[in-house]
């Protein structure tokens, strides 16, 4: 190991002036500082989202309550699903490639620092301007509200005619320059990890983390890129007399549908390949064991980018289309589960042997296993066509997707918090802390969303203000907010367990998990410079050549 | 006045069917119609399938989690390392592809099964038209109109007669949903769409919207009454007459059509003959109003004509300011309406 542990100065922060300090993370155009603030930035917007959620859940606590009034509940929801997807889960999962992509293929910056600057600072003006409107979003009409159209904005819900103000065009204006922020990050990872690698790093010798955020940057480009220009649409329809989705104009509904899903599908991938980038490089370390099948876990990354693209419309099974077109997009998603299948053994594989040490991380990522099981198991069922007839739009369609958003996706992203914390800070987190957000967090998720399968299969439609007793709703709906409360007690102990260890923790050395890729071979947290002398390697764990030159892995690649 | 109007939820007679229906009247697991019994097939196959294989991976993933966790922390020797095997790889790949066209194939046979189904002669058609937020239905060879509580006639399996829906939107998107009946159809503007049903038992069906479509989605409700063929051509026959004049109410009948009540309701025989609001002409032969949402008593019709945001908050009606005199003239008038 001694010949890895290099000394590395990092400017002392201390006692310097504050302003002095802020300038130099709002100019900053290292990736690490811009991984950093994506991931901050995301945080807050975490707690936004989070707080709307509760106020449905506490809406919805029994039928015929009236906490909030339905103009309310209807702009809490519209918000709770734009902040998640837009503010919340793309910047937190962009600030994790961020900071970890260059420094995992022996890289000192990304490809276009500049770029990566932009791009966040758009990105998070959006962010300001969306929940700007709750000031100003009624324009001179008076008081301000938010956009009320749901996060998937259907038209003609959001024509002149029926949404009046401006709090639509806050909606489309805040996504569009999310879009813009998330292009040019996708465009600066793609161009990274083809370009920066260090020497010997050949693709087939790239972490996984490297290969599946590539394919995250090309998904970014091919299905953002119509979110956007529909929104452009959208913004010419409102404000230049245009009628793509005016349908009083003979414009078309449907075709905002595609335009959405196009988007909207390859995004649940957007977000669930970096979070099983996290997966694939937590759950080997963890089990002490190389990841099972590397090229297999490539080959299906690739193919779920793929055919991706092809899914969209299983969101519009019930929007009329004809029988061959239903069927299409039938088998579509249902092949998607093959590869999805595939990672999930070749996790499960992995851990097959090993020796698993359950630190909080690989916890969550454990957790993430069996939930994601379920989650692709629910999605199966929406892919039969007939089957989602009944299921879309209702309850189940909401625990199904919160299922994969929050039992997979947010799972893996607090271990990959707790994985790469101490590469950030340099100061180890509390582990009993740790292990206690896990376990209540587990106890507030199977609370809510397993039973809110139920209300779904009783027919309780999603985005109701309120509901009528007699439907056999009530006890379910009771349980689920009963969840959010752990839930919120789970947040309260992780952001406790960061800040205290951010100040207070344990030193953390380079490399306290004995792991194998190149970003624990530098300093914690790693100098600006990321690397004193460039890295060069030889197989796909090269900290494990290191540590074992007697039976190093390029022996077998 | 809240808690009166809104908490008990209201029984009337066909209601009663609630009690016979497990867990919820809007169960999708207790189908009652062709297509929702075909739906419920495929369901089942879908959830033993899926059931397996979370049985399967379950079980491995909580084996391997026991069984492989690090035992004694203190041997800090590595575990065998193993890179992968390309049999078990093809293993894993090949039988999820088989489950998944059994799968497709069994759901392609369903599509077909639902939406190819053609009218057969003693069909009735029916077009439902989505509102924000309420609902229309326009019976075909008939001039009968009617909002919110959709009749149709029992279909024998036997010698079936189903009810074919063609949905319509007048303003945003809506979707047709009476789990027991049949899966959702969504009604978009400018973008037809159809369903059918065809109900083996006679009972009141619930459902609601459910596509979001504004303030009041959550206040419209779908209520689908199936009587045996007889009292349902009675129904027919009675809703086709035009409404009743009775010099006893000559005064509420002033009272609405000298306000701005005529530019949406419809009364057949009278000249109130708007087109924005539910017909009126048999408001009485209805049990529910507000889309289903409130009971429909003299007390409630005269609450919600004095402000129906009362009931429903961001409905489009508009409270006319009426006083206390014309309230109940007009109840009493609307009460005639039989």
């Amino acid at each position: 190991m001694s010949s890895v542990s290099v000394t590395y100065d990092n400017p002392p922060t201390a006692g310097r002036p504050i302003v002095e300090i802020l300038h130099e993370w709002v100019t900053t155009v290292d990736h690490k500082r811009i991984g950093i603030l994506y991931i901050l930035y995301a945080l807050v917007f975490l707690i936004f989202g989070g707080a709307e959620a509760t106020i449905m859940r506490l809406q919805l606590i029994r039928p015929h309550n009236d906490l909030v009034s339905p103009e309310v509940f209807d702009r809490m929801f519209t918000m709770h699903g734009t902040t998640m997807i837009f503010f919340f889960a793309m910047p937190i999962l962009f600030g994790f490639v961020n900071y970890l992509v260059p420094l995992m293929i022996g890289a000192r910056d990304m490809a276009f620092p500049r770029l990566n600057a932009f791009s966040f600072w758009i990105s998070a003006f959006g962010g300001l301007l969306l929940y700007f409107s709750f000031f100003g979003g009624n324009g001179l009409y008076g008081a301000g509200n938010a956009p009320d159209v749901g996060w998937f904005a259907y038209a003609p819900l959001t024509s002149q005619t029926f949404s009046l103000g401006h709090s639509t065009d806050f909606w489309t204006i805040s996504v569009l320059l999310s879009g813009v922020g998330s292009v040019g990050t996708a465009i600066n990872i793609i161009t990274t990890v083809l370009t920066m690698r260090c020497r010997g790093m050949t693709l087939g010798k790239m972490p996984l983390l490297a290969w599946l955020s590539l394919t995250m940057g090309g998904l970014v480009i091919l299905c953002v890129s119509p979110l956007t220009a529909a929104q452009l649409m959208l913004l010419i329809d409102r404000y230049l007399g245009g009628h793509f989705f005016d349908t009083q104009a003979g414009g078309s509904a449907v075709i905002w549908m595609h335009f959405f899903w196009i988007f909207g599908h390859p995004e649940v991938y957007v977000l669930a390949i970096p979070a099983f980038a996290f997966a694939s490089e937590i759950i080997p370390v963890f089990s002490r064991k190389a990841i099972f099948g590397y090229p297999v876990m490539v080959a299906a990354t690739l193919a779920i980018g793929f055919i991706s693209m092809s899914v969209w419309a299983h969101h519009m099974f019930t929007v009329g289309m004809t029988a061959a077109g239903n069927t299409f997009f039938v088998i579509s998603t249902m092949a998607i589960a093959v590869p999805t299948g595939i990672k999930i053994f070749n996790w499960l594989a992995t851990m097959w042997g090993g020796k698993i040490q359950f630190r909080t991380p690989m916890l969550f990522c454990t957790g993430f296993l069996f939930q994601f099981l379920i989650a692709g198991l629910t999605g199966v069922m929406l892919a039969a066509a007939p089957f989602d007839w009944q299921l879309s739009n209702s309850y189940f369609v909401v625990a199904h997707f919160h299922y994969v958003i929050v039992g997979g996706i947010l799972f893996t992203i607090f271990g990959a918090f707790y994985y790469w914390f101490p590469k950030m800070s340099g100061r180890m987190y509390n582990e009993w802390l740790g292990k206690l957000h896990f376990w209540v967090f587990v106890i507030g998720f199977h609370l809510t969303f397993d039973f809110m399968h139920i209300p779904g299969i009783l027919g309780m439609p999603r985005r109701i203000y309120t509901y009528e007793p007699g439907r056999g709703w009530d006890v379910w709906n009771l349980i689920v907010t009963i969840g959010v409360f752990f839930q919120a007690v789970g947040m309260l102990i992780f952001l406790g367990n960061l800040l205290w260890s951010w100040w207070h923790g344990a030193d953390a050395g380079s490399d306290p998990w004995d792991a194998w890729t190149l970003e624990w071979s530098t300093a914690s947290p790693p100098p600006a410079y990321n690397f004193a002398v460039l890295p060069e390697v030889r197989s796909r764990r090269p900290l494990w050549d290191l540590k074992h030159p007697e039976d190093p892995d390029w022996h077998y690649e | 006045m809240r808690a009166i109007l809104e908490t008990t939820p209201f029984l009337l007679t066909g209601e009663l069917l609630w009690a016979r229906v497990p867990f919820s009247p809007t169960n999708i697991f207790a189908p009652a119609s062709t297509p929702a019994e075909t739906i419920h097939g495929l369901s089942l196959l879908v959830l033993i399938i899926t059931g397996a294989i979370f049985l399967t991976v379950f079980s491995l993933l909580v084996f391997a989690v026991v069984k492989f966790r690090e035992k004694n922390s203190s041997n800090t020797d590595e575990p065998a390392q193993v890179y992968g095997s390309v049999q078990i790889e093809l293993a894993w790949t090949v039988i999820p592809v088989l489950i998944v066209v059994v799968l497709f194939l069994a759901t392609v046979r369903v599509i077909a099964k639902v939406q190819n189904a053609t009218p057969p002669p003693g069909a009735l058609k029916v077009t439902v038209i989505g509102h924000q937020f309420w609902w229309e239905y326009r019976y075909d060879k008939s001039n009968v109109v009617t909002a919110n509580e959709l009749h149709i006639p029992l279909s024998d399996p036997a010698n079936p007669t189903p009810t074919f829906l063609t949905l319509l939107s007048a303003d945003t998107d809506h979707s047709f949903w009476v789990p027991r009946l049949a899966g959702k159809t969504d009604l978009i503007p400018n973008h037809p769409n159809s369903t059918w049903i065809d109900p083996h038992e006679p009972g009141l069906y619930l459902g609601q919207c459910s596509q979001y479509c504004g303030v009041q989605h959550a206040k419209m409700l779908l209520r689908v009454y199936v009587q045996p063929r007889a009292e349902f051509d009675r129904w027919l026959a009675q809703q086709s007459l035009p409404a009743v004049a009775s010099d006893n109410v000559a005064e509420g009948r002033r009272v609405f059509e000298s306000t701005v009540c005529v530019n949406c309701h419809t009364i057949r025989g009278t000249m109130a003959d708007g087109k924005f609001g539910p017909d009126l002409t048999h408001l009485m032969s209805r049990d529910t109003i507000a889309a289903g949402s409130v009971r429909n008593t003299p007390q409630n019709l005269r609450l919600w004509v004095q402000n129906p945001q009362t009931f429903k908050p961001g409905c489009l009606m508009p409270a006319m300011g009426l006083s206390g005199a014309q309230l109940d003239a007009i109840t009493a008038y609307l009460e005639s309406l039989r």
